[in-house]
């Protein structure tokens, strides 16, 4: 193991901004911390790098636990949501102070910066300085800086919240290849669900402080453990639905609630890609309104109100919507293909963390 | 019907566009009255002091300060700023570092206290330093016991230096670390730098035309000093008089050439201290606009939330 947070609870007076968090990271993993802000994934981060002590609980990085270490005696490296760099030296003195810091010689350090600034695409811009830099090439300069004293594990807080959206995704796929190139350990902050989904091996999601859940964006994404993570990571309808004889109802949609309890309401949840639709009235059971459409270039959404006024989410593709000859107003016939009834979410207790997630069962298929 | 509404609009447009411009008479009266204050208060008596200085020739404009009293008086007053100006440099530095970095009780009290020095009469500090190391005051009996003289001494003039010169560097510094915040240092930190080689690498080169700044005018006022070194020094000629007291002493003594003299080399430093600091601004404005005009596409967007 890389890195590995034993039941570490951070408090900052009363407030615990991190509970009981436990989670492990794989030598060369490309890890994702992810929650809405206030989630405590920057604390988190920070806790690793040691630039906050956690109240209890243990770090270690490659099986050492580093708890009593102090920032410098980490070996980590360290990017700033702001870059930080040093406003006062040129590209080259900033990505050479740590090598400097830690004693290299004169002609390890040329070589060694020689080789990033290749690397990083940062050749000509050494006597730059930081205020000469586009952002794009400020943060390569940040992370740059971080590597050169190879270190053991690289953190990055929220990597590409200060770029504009165009450069985002440059920077994206950058930080991939380059992770692939190197295959250093990398631990990233965002609170961008698309990005996280996008860039990591595996995402650790938090909100109020408390891990939610640990999986690979595909795992997180199809079996969500809780309704947290299932709103966070990407579009969900969530109905609320009364079981009566055995079939939980809502409007005029059924789902098969065998066994529940008379008078129970269930919390069903599915993608609006599982929604399919029709503009053949007698294709599906259920008839609705097309009620809006927006286009998010490659794929639709579009809003479905049913005659009893529930509306859902639906996605399809441009063509399947061509193909069905669709459009705002008309009517068309529906099913869910899948759908997951949800574990509650106790709002005010955050749950103890529990590692050996079990995914909940997949309910119907097809109704 | 749409040709008036056209011309109110136009007519609308016009009014706008004057009410932020007022009429150029009101311009030129004020600006007449900016520049006919500064001269009758600024230049004329700055000029004057030359004027004066030089009334009886450059002879005895240079006998004056050639005078073993004056040159005594010069060299005091030399010291006392190469003594006081590093100590609050020192304290400048820890205070405004403590202030801006860190978060702790009675931050505020700290902020007050710094700027007492601004808000006290420069005389009454003075006689709060008589009533305390004087001879009737409440250290006077223990430091004469031990021989230690302040009160009439150089070092009661530096004391009283120090105190009224301590808010120039701290103030100076404050907003220039807070504005930094703490992200490089804390960058060096990760990369292995101790707490020495951060301020050394970091801290100091970010705050440097800060401090610059700070230590000129910190300097000129340890020079230019009178109400609190007046009350301390106790006027013995050739031994506790600064520049400025030996030009109020000369004044009185119907030395008027003499005074001038002095005070001319006082003006000088005001002259130069006030170019630097223009110079310093021209540089700081200079580099901003730099920096600005160089990153214009890395902008703060709240990316979205899921």
């Amino acid at each position: 193991m890389s890195i590995e947070l034993r039941n570490v609870t951070k408090k900052f007076g009363d407030v615990a901004a991190v509970n009981k968090v436990s989670f492990a990271v794989k030598e060369g993993e490309l890890i994702a911390l992810l929650g809405p802000s206030g989630g405590g994934k920057t604390t988190v981060l920070r806790m690793i790098a040691g630039l906050e002590m956690p109240t209890t609980g243990d770090v270690f990085i490659r099986g050492k636990r580093v708890n009593d270490l102090s920032v410098q005696q980490r070996n980590i490296g360290f990017v700033f949501q702001s870059y930080a760099l040093f406003k006062n030296m040129n590209v080259f003195r900033n990505i050479a102070f740590g090598l400097k810091i830690k004693k290299w010689r004169n002609g390890d350090i040329h070589s060694r910066i020689d080789e990033l600034l290749t690397l990083f695409g940062l050749q000509g811009l050494e006597k730059r300085y930081p205020h000469q830099l586009s952002g794009g090439q400020r943060q390569r300069v940040a992370i740059a800086r971080a590597l050169a004293p190879k270190p053991s594990v690289l953190l990055l807080d929220e990597p590409f919240g200060a770029v504009d959206a165009k450069i985002r995704q440059e920077l994206r796929e950058w930080l991939v290849t380059l992770h692939h190139d190197l295959n250093v350990t990398t631990v990233f902050v965002t609170h961008d669900q698309e990005e996280a989904m996008e860039v990591s091996n595996r995402i650790v999601i938090f909100s109020r402080g408390v891990l939610e859940q640990v999986g690979a964006p595909r795992e997180v994404y199809d079996q969500p453990a809780n309704e947290f993570v299932a709103r966070f990571i990407g579009v969900m309808n969530i109905l609320e639905p009364e079981v009566r004889n055995g079939i939980a109802r809502l409007g005029e949609l059924e789902f098969p609630a065998p066994g529940q309890p008379e008078g129970q309401k269930l919390r069903i949840g599915f993608r609006p890609y599982a929604v399919q639709i029709s503009s053949d009235l007698t294709q599906y059971r259920y008839h609705a309104v097309l009620r809006h459409t927006f286009f998010l270039g490659i794929m639709l959404r579009v809003e479905l109100e049913l005659p009893s006024g529930l509306v859902l989410r639906a996605r399809m593709s441009k063509e399947e919507y061509a193909h069905e000859g669709l459009y705002d107003g008309r009517e068309v016939s529906f099913q869910i293909r899948q759908y997951r009834v949800l574990a509650r979410q106790e709002a005010a207790l955050p749950p103890e963390t529990d590692l050996s997630y079990q995914p909940p069962p997949v309910v119907g298929e097809n109704i | 019907m749409a040709g008036t509404t056209k011309h109110s609009r136009t007519a609308a447009v016009q009014q706008s566009q004057r009410g932020t411009e007022e009429p150029p008479f009101i311009k030129w009266t004020l600006i007449a009255i900016a520049l006919v204050f500064c001269f009758i208060f600024l230049l004329l008596p700055l000029v004057n002091v030359f004027v004066q200085a030089f009334s009886k020739g450059v002879v005895f404009y240079w006998h004056s300060l050639v005078n073993p009293d004056a040159w005594a008086a010069i060299r005091l007053t030399l010291v006392v700023a190469l003594v006081s100006v590093p100590l609050n440099v020192i304290f400048g530095l820890a205070a405004a570092w403590a202030i801006a970095k860190f978060e702790f009780r009675g931050k505020s009290l700290l902020i007050t206290l710094i700027d007492l020095p601004f808000s006290v009469s420069p005389v009454v500090a003075g006689l709060m330093f008589v009533v305390l190391f004087g001879l009737q005051g409440f250290l006077g009996t223990w430091l004469d016991a031990h021989d230690i003289k302040i009160i009439f001494d150089v070092r009661g003039i530096i004391i009283a230096t120090v105190f009224i010169t301590f808010p120039f560097v701290a103030r100076e510094l404050i907003p220039v670390m807070q504005a930094t915040g703490t992200d490089q240092e804390q960058a060096a930190l990760t990369l292995g730098a101790n707490g020495l080689q951060t301020f050394w690498y970091v801290t100091l080169p970010s705050v440097k035309w800060g401090l610059i700044y700070g230590i000129i005018l910190c300097n000129a006022r340890a020079m230019g000093e009178f109400g609190a070194v007046a009350v301390v020094s106790g006027h013995i000629t050739g031994q506790t008089e600064t520049m400025p007291l030996r030009v109020e002493k000369l004044y009185n003594e119907y030395n008027a050439p003499a005074a001038f003299a002095i005070a001319s080399l006082l003006a000088v430093l005001a002259l130069v201290t006030l170019g630097i600091k223009t110079w310093l601004e021209w540089h700081q404005a200079r580099e901003f606009a730099k920096a600005q005009s160089i990153m214009e596409t890395p902008s703060e967007n709240s990316s979205k939330t899921a």
